[in-house]
């Protein structure tokens, strides 16, 4: 048992800490009772957090968590965990019965469903009615209410909330569509009531359009679906999404928060989002935000909510769907706002008011921007699987708290095929916008992530976007600008030459401790890949002259290094540059700063160079001397032989199981087959990501060392 | 062996003496310096000029066409630059018959000298395939046999750069006298002076031999062979189709032979990664491997170690995972990567320190001792321990490969060389068992009666006769029922380390997370550990 005198200090160092992520709301927290302990209904980051907030509460925490989870970072760090199956989660986090035996076991008063699983389960919600256990989230009937889309929809209406205009019945004819789109305003969408992916649809803008397009839309939609109906609505602009964060207590209280805009999406998941956005204005703000606090009071809403929007170029806003519980993305609605969204739900649940009550008092206080770090290729999005072999997570930068990471794993962690493969929210937050980018850069490129392929890069390159920076974005932002998915950073001249001699620098400080480099002039060719239009990948040359400046005269092994650089630049016609650089790096430890302000991470030595993370992409880099690179012209490129769609035998054996098929789909570390050696099973992974060609073999054939099992194909 | 082309006289054309690689002027200064006589100053100019170039830019530029450097680019590239010094480049051989007074070319045939690799003196050989390919003659040998000679009253290490078409028949016997003058220096070097082996073009008859005898042997993909006869004897006297590469290629010789010791992709890289090997290991055997800066903290825990033995005993794992999270930077120097897969070796550093690493692999046939994995370790463990290198093992082995197959190729004897070795080292030796220790195996893998110094076990350590089943099997072999209970009575005594921490087999048990810290303090406890062998003239292992 834990003293309580040291549960109270506990709890206010816990409180000291948390102030500095959401703000001074945190004050008013261990004054009132809420609940004893609670149970959280789901895994990962969401249990974390949950359990983050709890624990300053003074509440305590029941994890539950599937046989994949047994040693997941939310289980060590709950009070209780109890298992609630295996590790498919239709057996275990969707397992009603399971949980419900878990909350009676545990004691728990309350249960925080997270979200995904059973946060939006209106029979979960019954079930612990029934039990007279607190949910916490919205009642039952709101819940209920919001969930089915086409009665949203009506009630928001109701609510005198805007929606997308347009016609519900079936269109007559032309004159009826013009007719139709006089009254609900240009520029209109006509589309096949049957169709989508674009066949059958038409943007008019005026009645002309309307005439014209019509029938091109009909006969369309008869060819395309065998069905010429058509619907008119109104085409929204440029659309971006976003959404407003509600807040409401039992007794009647409900507060809009600042927006938060979602509009960076890759097949409808949100990848990058920000709180406020630069798109809104006070009073459009104001406006959103009083049609969902009359929604919300409209179904009796209480606990967090989101009302999600669309908003076209004009600043006219239309409602999508109301979510009935936490949103991935609070964390940045919590940095504006100060509020903990979670301490609100739990202070809710158990009947009192929020923290606060005054709508004029919610605060909005600089940007935050959260990008969302996934364990997938950035190209395809397809999943990765597997350990983190190495993971470190940035810290803060300017100043204390400005990095927030909202995580449930560690070094050594598993990212599952059973489960979203979302390894962190990394949130910044600076007084501008600005500030709150350059934030998330710098903690983008300090993020050490190894053993699992991630979107990191991606993420690095849209906060980089000009774009981005000037706020012009819509949901169409990765499709537009990545149309074939994104391949790596594209270096220009300054970052080409920038990328050169930081390479040659870490070169020059390696050989000085191997005692190979002798005096203070060293010459490098330095080749630096970089991938062409088409797909093609050159190799970028440059020649550079290194003079050490240091100041003792020697290179420091650790620490800072200045030198007086000499490049060619092979992006800028080869011209070359003299400049003095300076290059902090502690020989073969993970980062590398410039005093030009880039942080690139020292992957890891090769043969003739090395591996670097520079601006989110990996970069092979080689760096040789003058005279290896003239002899290297002499080398035969070896012929790489493509072992990376086979799936070999790693040594005889015997197949256990297959796990795969022809022609199913399989992500990158996904399990493919087993073999069973000296008693000892080996699970076999898909090198890469892709289509099953061809299983050569079967459960119970006997293999022999390098044979190949399993062929896959893209 | 080579074809009478070789033999034809080098043009000393003009036209190649101004192709050049090097600057005359940079080697003759010395040379010529207050010498009066001008006729003499050409003459030595001209030789000098000759043994630059060697057997002729055509031959040069054949030798780059099949991707392959010259002897002199060679040496380029493996010491430090400016700091070759060549020795015996005016030698020419002394054969009369088959004409071959008249062909000479200056150096014979190989380079030979000292240079600085790493700022650390390094001797060095450069077979010259330009020059007679490389054929070996009496006086090839003999600049050979004076740099090792050198070297081993020096103490420092011989790098042999091979690429040679094999003994000169015009010499004869003088030319095999050659190579057995070579092969008792690289035996009586041995354990001396550290020795190694590039081979970087044909490498065949007795040549081979040389190379065997000394400690790491690598190899060039695609370009280097090493047999003890070609594919047309191969095909004369078994009638055996086979091509240069199937026969003695680097494939071959990695895989399947274990004489290399690794093989690369090129000539450049090849030399890149023998400088890296050998800033390991020390200049001889009456040093240590020099200590070398890093900015890994020694105390650093890495908790992933706590987890990364899956709970699951019939589930694998990557040996090599953890020995990269052990070592500094997580640099690890695998040696033989593609041999005996089932154990692993190499070098590493923890905190600055050179150590031979051993380690069961169980992700390979569970990390089981069979024939190859015992020889491959047993004649790692010795290097080490000639070569003053502290030993670390990390020990997962389920026990000696049951079959016909390895009883009747002498697994007994075979499997007696690893037993040997650890037995007989002196060197630090840390073991750390991660997992299963079962049966002999466990006696073999540095266990503490083989004179282990310190022998330490993770939580998840079994050190058992046999596994549990086995065991029951047996000892409940009347009473088939009571084998369920009998077995999980023998997981909770036995299938964990502590009755061997009881009986002071283990010297502790720790936390895997912190099993760098504890390398790194054991070590240097140890680094001034005395220990000697009882005198004799020399050990009989099992061979």
């Amino acid at each position: 048992m834990i003293a309580p005198s040291m549960l109270r200090y506990a709890a206010a160092s816990a409180t000291r800490q948390t102030r500095r992520h959401y703000g001074a709301a945190a004050a008013t927290a261990s004054a009132e009772k809420t609940f004893d302990k609670i149970l959280i209904a789901n895994r990962g980051e969401i249990a974390c957090r949950v359990i983050r907030t709890a624990k300053r509460m003074g509440i305590k925490t029941v994890a539950v968590y599937s046989d994949a989870d047994a040693n997941a970072v939310f289980v060590r760090e709950a009070d209780e965990a109890y298992r609630v199956g295996p590790a498919a989660s239709g057996q275990s986090y969707l397992n009603v019965a399971a949980i419900m035996d878990a909350v009676k076991q545990s004691g728990a008063q309350a249960v925080h469903p997270g979200y995904g699983f059973l946060s939006e389960n209106a029979g979960f919600v019954r079930a612990l009615d029934a039990a007279g256990v607190a949910f916490i989230g919205p009642r039952e009937d709101a819940m209920a209410a919001m969930g089915d889309k086409i009665q949203s929809k009506i009630i928001a209406k109701q609510a005198g909330v805007n929606t997308i205009p347009g016609y519900d019945g079936v269109v007559r004819d032309a004159e009826h569509a013009v007719e139709i789109a006089e009254d609900i305003g240009y520029p209109v969408m006509l589309k096949a009531s049957a169709g989508g992916g674009g066949k059958g649809m038409r943007i008019a803008h005026t009645a002309q359009d309307v005439r014209a397009g019509f029938k091109l839309a009909a006969d369309e939609a008869l060819s395309s679906f065998g069905d010429g109906r058509i619907l008119v609505e109104r085409f929204i602009e440029e659309p971006r999404h976003i959404e407003i964060q509600i807040i409401a207590d039992g007794r009647g209280n409900v507060l809009w928060l600042p927006e938060r805009e979602c509009s960076i999406q890759r097949r409808n998941q949100k990848v990058v989002e920000e709180a406020p956005s630069t798109h809104l204005d006070a009073d459009t703000r104001r406006r959103m935000g009083e049609q969902a606090v009359a929604l919300a009071r409209n179904v009796g809403y209480s606990s967090a909510g989101t009302v999600e929007f669309l908003v076209d170029k004009h600043r006219n806003f239309y409602f999508l769907e109301m979510n009935t519980r936490l949103q991935v993305e609070h964390p940045i609605t919590e940095y504006v706002t100060g509020l903990d969204l979670v301490e609100e739900m739990i202070r809710a649940a158990a009947g009192l008011a929020l923290t606060t009550t005054d709508q004029g008092a919610v605060r909005m206080d600089g940007w935050a921007i959260e990008a969302r770090v996934y364990a997938e290729d950035p190209e395809k999005y397809l999943p990765s699987i597997g350990t983190l072999a190495r993971y470190r997570e940035p810290g803060s930068w300017r100043r204390p708290g400005d990095v927030r990471c909202d995580s449930g794993v560690s070094e050594g962690s598993e990212i599952s095929m059973y489960y979203d493969p979302m390894i962190c929210k990394l949130s910044t937050h600076g007084a501008t916008r600005d500030q709150a980018i350059a934030t998330m850069q710098h903690a983008l490129d300090r993020y050490v992530i190894r053993g699992v392929t991630h979107n990191i890069p991606l993420l690095r390159d849209v906060v980089s976007h000009r774009d981005f920076a000037a706020g012009r974005i819509t949901t169409a932002f990765l499709a537009e600008h990545y149309p074939h998915g994104f391949k790596g950073y594209r270096l220009t001249p300054q970052s080409a030459w920038e990328l050169a001699t930081t390479a040659a620098a870490v070169e020059f400080v390696r050989r000085a401790r191997d005692g190979a480099q002798r005096g203070a002039h060293a010459s490098f060719v330095v080749r630096v890949p970089q991938l062409q239009d088409d797909g093609s990948v050159a190799r970028l040359e440059s020649s550079v002259d290194l003079r050490l400046k240091n100041a003792s005269g020697a290179p420091a092994l650790q620490g800072t290094n200045a030198f007086v650089a000499t490049a060619t630049n092979p992006l800028a016609d080869g011209a070359a540059e003299t400049r003095e650089i300076s290059v902090t790096w502690s020989v073969d430890q993970p980062f590398i700063e410039t005093a030009a302000g880039a942080t690139l991470q020292y992957l890891c030595g090769l043969a003739l160079g090395m591996r670097v993370q520079f601006m989110g992409t990996k970069f092979d880099v080689d760096v040789v001397s003058r005279r290896q690179h003239e002899l290297m012209q002499h080398m035969r490129e070896e012929e790489a032989v493509d072992t990376s769609r086979l799936v070999l035998a790693p040594m005889p054996g015997v197949i256990v199981s297959v796990a795969v098929a022809e022609g199913q789909a399989v992500a990158e570390g996904e399990e493919v087959a087993v073999v069973e050696a000296m008693k000892m099973q080996n699970v076999l992974r898909a090198p890469r990501a892709g289509v099953v060609k061809k299983v050569h073999v079967a459960a119970g054939a006997t293999v022999g060392g390098d044979d190949v099992l399993i062929e896959l194909q893209d | 062996m080579f074809s009478a082309t070789f033999l034809a006289r080098r043009s000393l054309a003009t036209h190649s003496r101004q192709r050049l690689p090097v600057s005359l002027t940079q080697h003759r200064f010395y040379a010529i310096a207050n010498t009066k006589d001008a006729e003499i100053k050409a003459r030595i100019d001209e030789k000098r000029q000759a043994s630059l170039i060697g057997g002729g830019q055509s031959r040069i530029d054949a030798q780059h066409s099949k991707g392959k450097l010259t002897a002199r680019e060679r040496i380029d590239l493996l010491v430090d630059p400016g700091t070759f010094r060549e020795y015996d480049a005016f030698v020419e051989h002394q054969c009369t018959d088959f004409g071959m007074s008249s062909q000479k070319i200056t150096g014979d045939g190989v380079v030979t000298g000292v240079g600085k690799i790493n700022g650390r003196t390094t001797y060095l050989f450069s077979q010259d395939f330009t020059s007679f390919g490389g054929s070996l003659s009496k006086t090839f040998a003999a600049k050979v046999c004076k740099i090792m000679d050198k070297a081993m009253q020096v103490g420092a290490p011989v790098v042999g750069l091979n690429d040679s078409g094999g003994a000169r028949i015009q010499e004869g016997v003088d030319s095999l006298a050659g190579y057995a003058e070579i092969f008792q220096r690289n035996v009586l070097a041995s354990g001396v002076v550290p020795q190694i082996s590039l081979i970087m073009g044909p490498c065949a008859g007795g040549a081979v031999y040389s190379p065997a005898l000394t400690d790491f042997t690598f190899m060039v993909r695609g370009t280097s062979y090493l047999f003890v006869t070609g594919p047309d004897v191969v095909k004369a006297v078994t009638n055996e189709n086979v091509t240069q590469e199937e026969l003695g290629g680097a494939t071959p010789h990695t895989k399947k032979s274990g004489v290399a010791h690794d093989a690369f992709e090129n000539d450049v890289v090849a030399l890149a990664r023998t400088r890296e090997l050998l800033s390991y290991i020390p200049q001889s055997n009456r040093e240590t491997a020099a200590a070398r800066y890093t900015a890994d903290p020694f105390d650093r825990a890495d908790a992933a170690l706590d987890t990364l033995v899956p709970a699951d005993s019939h589930k694998a794992y990557d040996i090599k995972d953890v020995v990269s999270r052990i070592v500094d930077d997580a640099r690890f120097f695998e040696i033989m990567p593609e041999y005996a897969r089932n154990i692993v070796i190499g070098f590493a550093r923890v905190g600055g320190r050179s150590v031979g690493i051993v380690g069961n692999q169980p992700l390979v046939s569970s990390g089981v001792l069979d024939i190859d994995a015992s020889v491959k370790a047993a004649r790692f463990v010795r290097f080490c321990d000639a070569f003053n290198i502290p030993l670390v093992t990390f020990v997962d082995v389920p026990g000696f490969l049951p079959g016909t197959q390895q009883e009747h190729n002498g697994i007994i004897r075979e499997g007696a060389k690893l037993l040997y070795a650890y037995a007989e080292a002196t060197v630090p030796k840390i073991a750390i068992t991660t997992r299963k220790a079962y049966g002999g195996a466990q006696c073999v893998m540095s266990s503490k009666q083989l004179r282990g110094d310190v022998n330490l076990a993770w939580p998840t350590a079994e050190l058992a006769v046999m596994g549990a089943k086995g065991a029951v099997e047996i000892l409940w072999r009347r009473d088939p029922e009571g084998r369920a209970q009998a077995e999980a009575e023998y997981n909770r005594l036995f299938a964990n380390p502590l009755p061997a921490a009881q009986r002071g087999y283990l010297d502790d048990i720790i936390t895997p997370s912190t099993t760098r810290q504890r390398i790194i303090e054991e070590l240097e406890i140890l680094q001034h550990k005395k220990l000697s062998n009882p005198a004799k003239k020399h050990d009989n292992m099992p061979l």
